[in-house]
């Protein structure tokens, strides 16, 4: 099953690789274009989320191995460490999950505020942001 | 015009990142021999969490382990981030009880259906956070679903109610046997947030020393700041 699997795997390695790349600078760039573009303040903040969910695949990508297992021993595979994938990218990625949570928390808040200031949410009718 | 410069700088932007990324060969082994001499930071961990701190689950021992103040910092970071809410959206106390929950007038069947996924969410969070040495999973990720359990709650019953004090005083309890553990470490082990794993053995529930025990601190300190937070965030003042 697992040799299957590998042998599968390899055999489209390509175009997984690029899968994996494509996909995480493709968010990227949805999110930046949602950031440039956008005029309503809470599509700005839905663009920096998808700006982290590709940086978060781009680092879980970057440390995949091939063949690799999860880093967790199970009960009966205590000698599992060699086909480990990297687990430091995962630990980075845990952090950092937690860490876009709070920044989008108080992004909202801040969204909040704004529209009770000014009763609108899009900044092109903000005008105290224009100088 | 705007369009057209903005889709021009993606581009280009996306070009110079996908020329970085075609030379880095997606699934290579980059962490060489884990039982090396020096072995990299990844094959240390992979090849000592084992023996060293008994603990199943490698991304746990990293996190509260040998990247333990990160930790540290980083909950420190999320109770910075609900007191920065809680400060941009003060209000008075004459309107504080003006205002309400944002909330559509929910149906019969959500209130209910509420009702009873409300404490089967929140016991899969407390097992998420308790088993977060054994299985992928941990205090993070229990306490968020300890949170959604508390959301569903708060969208559905207008008169849902989380008690402020209690939030608060779990939450400095939470944080408080974090620094104690940390401190105990650094009595036993030599070293802030070192870890005693004499008790137990690889995947069995009481293994990993100190690990678990600093996991479910964590657990409910999340769960706890995360209720706070969207308990803020959902009240409104109802417009006249």
């Amino acid at each position: 099953m697992q040799e299957e699997f590998n042998e599968i795997f390899l055999k489209y390695h390509d175009i997984i690789s690029l899968g994996v790349y494509g996909t995480a600078i493709g968010l990227i760039l949805i999110g930046l274009y949602a950031v440039l573009m956008k005029k309503n303040l809470v599509k700005i903040v839905i663009g920096l989320t998808i700006i982290d969910a590709g940086i978060h695949l781009l680092f879980i990508g970057i440390g995949y191995i091939n063949g690799g297992t999860a880093p967790i021993f199970s009960p009966g595979y205590e000698d599992a460490a060699k086909r480990m994938v990297d687990p430091i990218p995962q630990a980075l990625v845990l952090t950092a999950i937690v860490i876009g949570f709070a920044v989008t928390a108080v992004a909202l808040s801040l969204v909040i505020r704004l529209y009770k200031h000014h009763h609108t949410a899009k900044i092109d009718q903000i005008k105290s942001l224009k100088w | 015009m705007k369009k057209v410069l903005v889709i021009i700088l993606l581009v280009i932007i996306g070009y110079f990142l996908a020329n970085t990324f075609i030379n880095i060969p997606f699934g290579e082994n980059r962490i060489g021999d884990i039982n090396a001499e020096k072995p990299t930071a990844a094959g240390y961990y992979l090849s000592n969490t084992k023996e060293k701190s008994k603990v199943a689950n490698i991304i746990t021992a990293i996190v509260v382990n040998y990247r333990g103040l990160d930790t540290l910092g980083e909950v420190t970071v999320l109770f910075l981030a609900s007191t920065g809410i809680a400060s941009v959206l003060y209000r008075r106390k004459e309107e504080e009880e003006e205002t309400e929950r944002l909330s559509l007038p929910s149906s019969t069947i959500i209130r209910s259906g509420a009702r009873v996924l409300f404490p089967i969410i929140a016991l899969l969070g407390i097992y998420v956070f308790i088993h977060g040495h054994l299985t992928p999973g941990g205090g993070f990720q229990g306490g968020t679903i300890v949170a959604t359990g508390f959301l569903l709650m708060l969208i559905s019953y207008k008169g849902f109610n989380t008690n402020h004090n209690r939030m608060t005083w779990i939450e400095s309890l939470a944080g408080l046997t974090f620094i104690f553990l940390g401190i105990w470490g650094l009595i036993a082990d030599n070293t802030f947030l070192g870890n005693i794993p004499e008790v137990g053995k690889l995947n069995s529930l009481l293994s990993g020393g100190l690990i678990p025990i600093i996991y479910i601190a964590v657990g409910f300190k999340v769960a706890v700041e995360l209720t706070g937070i969207l308990d803020i965030l959902l009240k409104i003042k109802p417009k006249k």
